[in-house]
């Protein structure tokens, strides 16, 4: 910490020493975004060595603004999302030396995709309940149970797991994180089909995978700390995003509001107007959170972010199907699917409107969300429980 | 088109202005003197506002330097009333030091008359109101003929010295002991309403009627942004309060404030409100740096804001049980400086229609 951080004149001349040694023209772009990560600008806030120089976080639009006019390639966020929102701070946070060193550079170039697994069909909500277990075996962990919800899973090389390892403990007490190998012999994956009619997701079944003792990730027992660090950024990452005004889901239903006047009535006036109000008001909390961060007052906004965004594109894109009348009583296509992204207001209103659906459920239900930010934020007495001091065997299942 | 992104934050000026404001507010307000006061004869606190408008100089945060005032801006009077609504003090600082001034700073500031009315404001020693009624936002003006009729629901119209009235002949100026104010009864007990009858006022010309009006819309436009700010402070003290209330409150052998049923719905508030603060800071700052965005900007605040200070004291009420109905509680003089503001200086479906114009989301043919 007491090392000088360098200032945005230095990350901007660095980047251009960056474009100047390898001109995004004549350079193929895995090895730009090797050569970006090896001059620290590919996350200018990680630690010298590991894609980073120490600097202070909100320096990195000044890198990104200049690689952009020049032309750089990018690492498409969007398709190793999980990777860089969730595995790196953790691995940053938890990993030993090697273990950084070894995942960090693949992860961010996205040589090397990531999934999560997590929940499980017995272990949502109450995640620390999962039972997937890993048993010791010398230098290993022999793992087996069913995770589910895992995007990526298909694609992935690498994934974060979280695993029972002492089912005589209190739930919260028995678990322990590791990287998983997703070729390992012993991982099946299959689609696991929604209400969109696509397979976003995928259910994961483990049967005696083996894991080394070098792939945990935080000390045996510690795996419900570290994956706090994992969540927190998930919760940060799905409510954090930036937007223009008309930027979200109030986009395509105002457009065609705007180019269809035979579909207007009073009534669904009234009702878009609100919606349009209380999107650009939550467009608005985001922007001053993210003001509040680059000013170095973080603040518990964030949290609530996601409760807004998942009602708001609930609520906005049930209106357009609406406002769509006889075009609204149709779908564009249920054909199984498995798409590479994800896009929350891509297709048609329909699928805007069965795909949101997923947004008060993913990422931590809405009401679980509202339970932290009443007992973290307004520091309202937890509900009295009775699975704390309960060894996870004889939980009720 | 190039936006540059409005500053929501809060300074740190800006903070211990706060701070002062909160400090005063704590020491001269308090709940049993608020009730017996809404019952007397002067429903409104002459000494408090001595203290805030003249000795702290707070009436002038809006007035240039050269013309009397502290030369701050609407950031700094948001503050202030965020302040006011979380006390729900009965001081007229939105209707004259808002409204009025901010109407009087849209006339020709080198006239004589102008100049001092605005320089007498700015000091303290005197207040001025709008002489529109109160539900007026910035696009209800009607002008009448001239200095007569009666203007009805008036805030804050017993307390001032000077009225600013305007007509098809121009914006007025007109000394109080010119006109007949009759106090009415208000729903808000903390924001005296009256009628004002004009028949043979005399007043001072102050500008055209063109001009007259293109400045009530700017007085009210800064009124409406700002009010968003007042209802933030209330919508914030009564979610204060409940999550205060319910955690000490115990029923069933345990704090009511632990029960979903209850904190989920704080947590709601919670989350509203802090959508209120983006919206009020976002107001306050186009006001204050004069954006072009200002009337969307305001528009937007006043149509979310009005209704989370509803809601926030309607829970407050609710979530404190039978305490929360009584006359001895607080909560009431929230709930009703939060309904009423609702319904003044424009409601939420005029603002969502000045919405709907400026982003072009026309309604039906």
């Amino acid at each position: 910490m007491s090392e000088q951080q360098p200032g945005a004149d230095e990350l901007l001349a660095r980047t251009r020493e960056l474009l100047a040694a390898h001109p995004p023209a004549t350079t193929e772009a895995v090895d730009f975004l090797k050569a970006r990560f090896d001059a620290g600008l590919a996350w200018v806030h990680y630690p010298v060595g590991l894609g980073g120089l120490g600097a202070p976080r909100s320096f990195q639009p000044v890198v990104d603004a200049e690689l952009a006019a020049a032309g750089a390639p990018d690492n498409d966020p969007r398709r190793i999302g999980i990777g860089l929102g969730m595995a790196a701070p953790t691995v940053l946070k938890y990993g030993t030396d090697e273990q950084k060193r070894r995942f960090l550079r693949p992860l961010w170039v996205g040589e090397e995709v990531w999934c999560q697994l997590f929940s499980e069909p017995g272990a949502g909500s109450d995640l620390a309940a999962l039972g997937t277990r890993a048993v010791r075996d010398g230098d290993h962990w022999v793992v087996t149970g069913q995770k589910v919800w895992t995007s990526s899973a298909h694609l992935a090389r690498w994934a974060i797991l979280i695993a029972r390892t002492d089912p005589d403990l209190p739930k919260h007490q028995g678990i322990t994180y590791f990287i998983c190998d997703m070729t390992d012999p012993g991982v099946e994956v299959r689609p696991l089909r929604q209400i969109t009619g696509e397979a976003e997701f995928n259910e994961v079944f483990l049967t005696d995978v083996r894991i080394p003792d070098a792939h945990r990730l935080g000390e045996v027992g510690d795996g419900w700390r570290v994956a706090q660090t994992t969540l927190m950024n998930e919760r940060v990452s799905i409510g954090g995003m930036r937007l223009p005004r008309e930027g979200g889901m109030i986009g395509p239903v105002a457009r065609t509001w705007r180019e269809r006047p035979e579909l207007r009535t009073h009534d669904l006036h009234q009702r878009l107007l609100t919606l349009w109000v209380e999107a650009e008001v939550a467009r608005l909390t985001g922007e001053r959170l993210r003001q509040q961060l680059v000013a170095g007052q973080p603040g518990p906004e964030g949290s609530g972010m996601k409760l807004a965004f998942a009602r708001l594109n609930q609520e906005i894109s049930g209106l357009e199907v609406e406002l769509l009348g006889q075009e609204g009583l149709l779908y564009s296509d249920w054909t199984m699917r498995r798409p590479e992204l994800v896009d929350f207001t891509g297709r048609d209103a329909g699928y805007r409107y069965l795909r949101s659906k997923g947004n008060s459920i993913e990422g931590g239900t809405s009401e679980v969300l509202l339970n932290i930010v009443a007992e973290r934020v307004l520091g309202l007495p937890a509900e009295p429980r009775n699975d704390k001091d309960v060894a996870w065997k004889d939980l009720a299942r | 088109m190039t936006e540059t992104a409005p500053d929501l934050l809060y300074s740190e000026a800006e903070e211990d202005l706060r701070a002062a404001v909160r400090s005063l507010l704590a020491d001269r307000t308090d709940t049993p003197s608020a009730l017996a006061r809404a019952e007397s004869d002067t429903p409104y606190d002459p000494r408090l506002w001595q203290a805030l408008g003249a000795e702290m100089e707070l009436a002038g945060l809006l007035v240039p330097e050269k013309l009397g005032g502290q030369g701050a801006g609407h950031r700094e009077a948001a503050v202030v009333l965020e302040e006011i609504g979380r006390s729900v003090a009965p001081v007229p600082y939105l209707t004259s030091s808002v409204v009025a001034t901010e109407t009087l700073l849209g006339l020709d500031t080198t006239n004589a008359e102008v100049a001092s009315l605005l320089g007498e404001l700015a000091s303290g020693r005197k207040t001025a109101a709008l002489a529109v009624p109160f539900s007026y936002g910035p696009d209800s003006l009607r002008l009448r003929g001239g200095l007569d009729g009666i203007v009805r629901t008036v805030a804050d119209a017993a307390t001032a010295d000077v009225l600013l009235v305007p007509t098809g002949q121009g914006l007025y100026a007109v000394e109080a002991d010119q006109v007949t104010v009759t106090a009415l009864t208000p729903l808000d007990l903390t924001r005296p309403l009256a009628d004002v009858a004009l028949d043979g006022a005399r007043g001072t010309l102050l500008a055209d009627a063109d001009t007259g009006r293109a400045a009530v819309r700017r007085g009210l436009l800064a009124g409406a942004g700002l009010l968003a700010s007042e209802q933030l402070g209330v919508a914030e003290w009564c979610l204060t309060e409940t999550v205060a209330y319910t955690r000490d409150r115990k029923q069933f052998n345990r704090p009511v404030g632990s029960f979903q049923a209850l904190k989920h719905r704080m947590a709601q508030l919670w989350l509203e409100v802090v959508s209120a603060r983006a919206a009020a800071r976002n107001a306050a700052d186009a006001l204050a740096t004069g954006s072009p965005q200002a009337p969307l900007a305001v528009a937007v605040a006043q149509a979310y804001c009005s209704r989370v200070a509803v809601h926030a004291a309607e829970e407050c009420v609710q979530l404190h049980g039978g305490i929360g109905m009584t006359w001895e509680h607080p909560a009431h003089l929230y709930l009703k400086r939060a309904k009423s503001a609702q319904g003044a200086l424009g409601s939420a479906g005029e603002h969502r229609a000045s919405v709907a114009e400026i982003v072009g989301l026309p309604g039906p043919a």
